[in-house]
């Protein structure tokens, strides 16, 4: 979890960290090549420099583990959730409910921020669960990462040792010693006797890894964030009501903002209501934007989704991404004015996943399909547009079509074709336009080549074929043909 | 190419019927001004469409006709031409995302005057289309979709007449046993369909300029028409082809030499 910067050994060497377990010296964590040598957490460190020579000895620091957990928690706070909270020693967690449709899905998620620690340099294991007792037991116990749905809940519980419901060690060595090795196990005997022989705890971290009570949230705080907040002594719960106060809020916050001259990049509206559960809004911009108006406007769009409940009784508006906000010409006597279209970006935007609202630049690749990369919709005019010298279909089919056709090698266009069981005769074609595989993707392409004809049949469609190969060398490709678009 | 005064009128217009359409035209749009007119450039077109082109703030609806009623290929190329002679940025809702940008900047639409919104169903299009044609901003919005239910083509209309946005609405239908759904009536002022006709033959091997038959089925105070024209050019203007533009070509009257 920490950084030792350049002085960090690699992670082929062997390391363990050491602290205070009880009233003797003992290893805390070890990484995983001294995990493989026979390294287990609660050794001496005599015993364990025996075992393995050359072993990294280092003192463990709660105090920069917990730092940087704080941090870590600050970084997801800002990428992926207005939910986070840290959860020491070595957990994070984060409510995805109101934010993983802006990343794209769960499993985009999943994927997005396993990649980005690994980056980084952090091992973690990941598991998004409908509860957080779940969540928490399925990361450190489970396989990872996981995606369990709700109605899998039980049945993926179940399996998981006891360990995995944050109880006391006694308690579990209490269990253990009655033969309850796993939850499943644990969840099927009767939950009086339970209470008398170990407390209460162990009925309500069942409940709570199966979502019968509620779990509050600790949420990280950064300290630097403009956020405004506002209690009631009555709960609030009709759209209305949350509209106006959300109006009065962001009035409040673009005081805030402007008193520090920044302009919002992103703004989370949290909802805590009287049972302590978080609903949460999330609304990104184009540009640093300090509106009152559009910026109401946005998080409006999306009061709908709130489920107040019992009630409503604090509001937060806190804006996570700022940055500097420039200032503009209004008007020009030389240029026309061109008009503002930033508001309506943010506003679909919101509305539909991340990158579904975007617009096309020239990429430099032959291969039609690759010359197409997607930018953002405010990215400054690029000017430039893709070669005209030959023509390209209004239509590209994604994956290319295989079709029938009949035609001479090596540099003829088809005399026929058949697609979707239709047989066109081609009665004019235009062609070959060659282009060559690109090695610098991808090693197989070394030596593809595709030919492409643009062909028009006998009632004037337009249609864009190529063949795999030159026609000659069978390792430039196995001459079948595809139709890859339709021109008209 | 926008133009406040209509280049031609229909036809010999009688003054006090011409006094009454204008008339009429204040009514209907609620005392707001006109909001002029994007004509084709084509005369022969320009005459028979009413108002001499096609509308700017109003909703103009394009199919394709054969199997472009599902590939919807040559119609997007008529839409991209209708937009790239408009001014400004282009908003362009569709629910498949295979339409292939460098043809539509060879129509003379440039990638930089373009935001795609990809959204999940139709009805998503009509919410981005009105969205965007509210806004204002846009010089045309373009969206594809299968069905346009009267009250959703009356809400993109009134939207359009708000803020002077042209609106283009492609239908574009899933299976051929759907498209007798572009029967229906819409609130669109003009309805065209466009299908691809066999081109010229070259001399030599090659295809030239494509052609379509455009089908004016439905114009709001005017008459049906159907033309014969060839594909937008790289600055999105359509052409008539030269055998019907000029007649048959006939022997120059020039000077010419033979030397042997």
């Amino acid at each position: 979890m920490r950084a030792l910067g350049a002085s960090a050994p690699s992670s082929e060497t062997p390391l363990v960290l050491v602290g205070r377990a009880g009233r003797k010296r003992a290893i805390l964590a070890a990484n995983t090549t001294a995990l493989t040598q026979g390294i287990a957490p609660g050794m001496a460190v005599a015993k364990a420099q025996a075992l393995i020579p050359g072993l990294v000895v280092q003192d463990t620091d709660p105090q920069g583990d917990a730092a940087a957990l704080e941090r870590l928690a600050v970084w997801a706070f800002k990428r992926y959730s207005p939910v986070v909270a840290a959860d020491p020693p070595d957990g994070l967690r984060l409510d995805m409910a109101g934010a993983a449709h802006l990343l794209g899905g769960e499993p985009a998620f999943l994927s997005d921020i396993s990649r980005r620690l690994a980056d980084s340099g952090t091992a973690a294991r990941i598991a998004i669960a409908p509860t957080y007792g779940a969540a928490h037991g399925l990361a450190r116990f489970g396989r990872s990462p996981a995606l369990v749905q709700p109605g899998d809940l039980a049945a993926s519980l179940a399996p998981l040792p006891i360990a995995a419901l944050r109880l006391d060690a006694a308690v579990i060595d209490g269990l253990r010693r009655l033969g309850v090795e796993t939850i499943g196990e644990l969840a099927a005997l009767p939950r009086a006797s339970l209470a008398l022989r170990f407390g209460p705890e162990v009925g309500r971290r069942l409940d709570q890894a199966y979502g019968r009570v509620s779990e509050p949230f600790e949420l990280v705080e950064a300290p630097e964030l403009v956020r405004v907040r506002r209690a009631f002594a009555e709960p609030i719960g009709a759209p209305e009501t949350l509209a106006r106060y959300t109006g009065k809020l962001v009035v409040q916050l673009c005081e805030e903002l402007e008193r520090q001259g920044l302009g919002a990049r992103r703004l989370d509206l949290l909802f805590t209501c009287v049972d302590n559960r978080i609903e949460a809004i999330r609304a990104g911009t184009a540009r640093p934007l300090r509106d009152v108006k559009r910026m109401t406007r946005l998080l409006c769009d999306k009061i709908e989704t709130i489920a107040p409940g019992f009630g409503i009784e604090l509001m937060t508006l806190t804006a996570s991404i700022a940055e500097p906000l420039s200032y503009r010409n209004a008007s020009s006597l030389i240029e026309p004015a061109t008009p503002d279209l930033s508001d309506l970006v943010d506003t679909l935007a919101n509305r539909m996943a991340h990158g579904r609202l975007y617009r096309c630049a020239p990429f430099p690749s032959e291969v039609p399909e690759r010359s197409v990369q997607r930018v953002e919709p405010l990215a400054p005019p690029l000017g430039v547009t893709w070669p005209a010298d030959w023509p390209r279909p209004a239509r590209l089919l994604d994956p290319p079509a295989p079709v029938e056709a009949m035609a001479l090698l090596p540099d003829h266009p088809p005399a026929s074709f058949t697609w979707g069981g239709v047989r066109r005769r081609v009665k004019r074609a235009d062609g070959p336009e060659r282009i060559f595989g690109e090695w610098w993707v991808r090693d197989g392409e070394l030596s593809a080549v595709r030919d492409y004809f643009q062909v028009e049949d006998e009632v004037g469609e337009r249609f864009w074929l190529f063949r795999r190969g030159d026609g000659e060398d069978p390792n430039t490709g196995n001459h079948r043909w595809y139709l890859h678009g339709i021109f008209a | 190419m926008i133009s406040d005064v209509p280049d031609s009128t229909p036809m010999p217009a009688n003054p006090r019927l011409s006094a009454l359409r204008d008339q009429i035209a204040r009514i209907e749009s609620g005392g707001k001004r006109a909001r002029g007119i994007l004509p084709f450039g084509v005369p022969t077109v320009d005459r028979r469409v009413p108002g001499g082109g096609l509308a700017l703030g109003a909703l103009h609806e394009v199919a394709g006709g054969g199997n472009g009623a599902v590939h919807g290929a040559a119609v997007a190329l008529f839409a991209a031409g209708i937009a790239a002679r408009t001014s400004g940025q282009v908003l362009w809702c569709v629910t498949r995302a295979d339409l292939f940008a460098p043809s539509l900047a060879q129509a003379g639409l440039h990638p930089d005057r373009v935001i795609y919104a990809e959204v999940g169903d139709e009805k998503a299009v009509l919410a981005c289309m009105e969205e965007g044609l509210r806004h204002g901003g846009f010089s045309a919005v373009v969206g594809e979709v299968a069905r346009l239910p009267m009250v959703a083509s009356r809400r993109l209309q009134l939207c359009a007449e708000e803020s002077g946005t042209i609106a283009l609405a492609i239908r574009r239908w899933r299976r051929m046993a759907d498209t007798a759904d572009f029967g229906q009536p819409t609130a669109s002022v003009t309805r065209w369909r466009i299908t691809a006709l066999p081109s010229e033959p070259l001399p030599v091997p090659g295809i030239d300029r494509a052609r379509w038959l455009a089908e004016l089925i439905r114009a709001r105070a005017g008459e049906c028409a159907d033309f014969e024209l060839e594909a937008c050019d790289e600055q999105g203007r359509i052409a008539l082809p030269a055998d019907l533009a000029h007649g048959s070509a006939d022997a120059g009257t020039g000077r010419l030499g033979a030397i042997v």
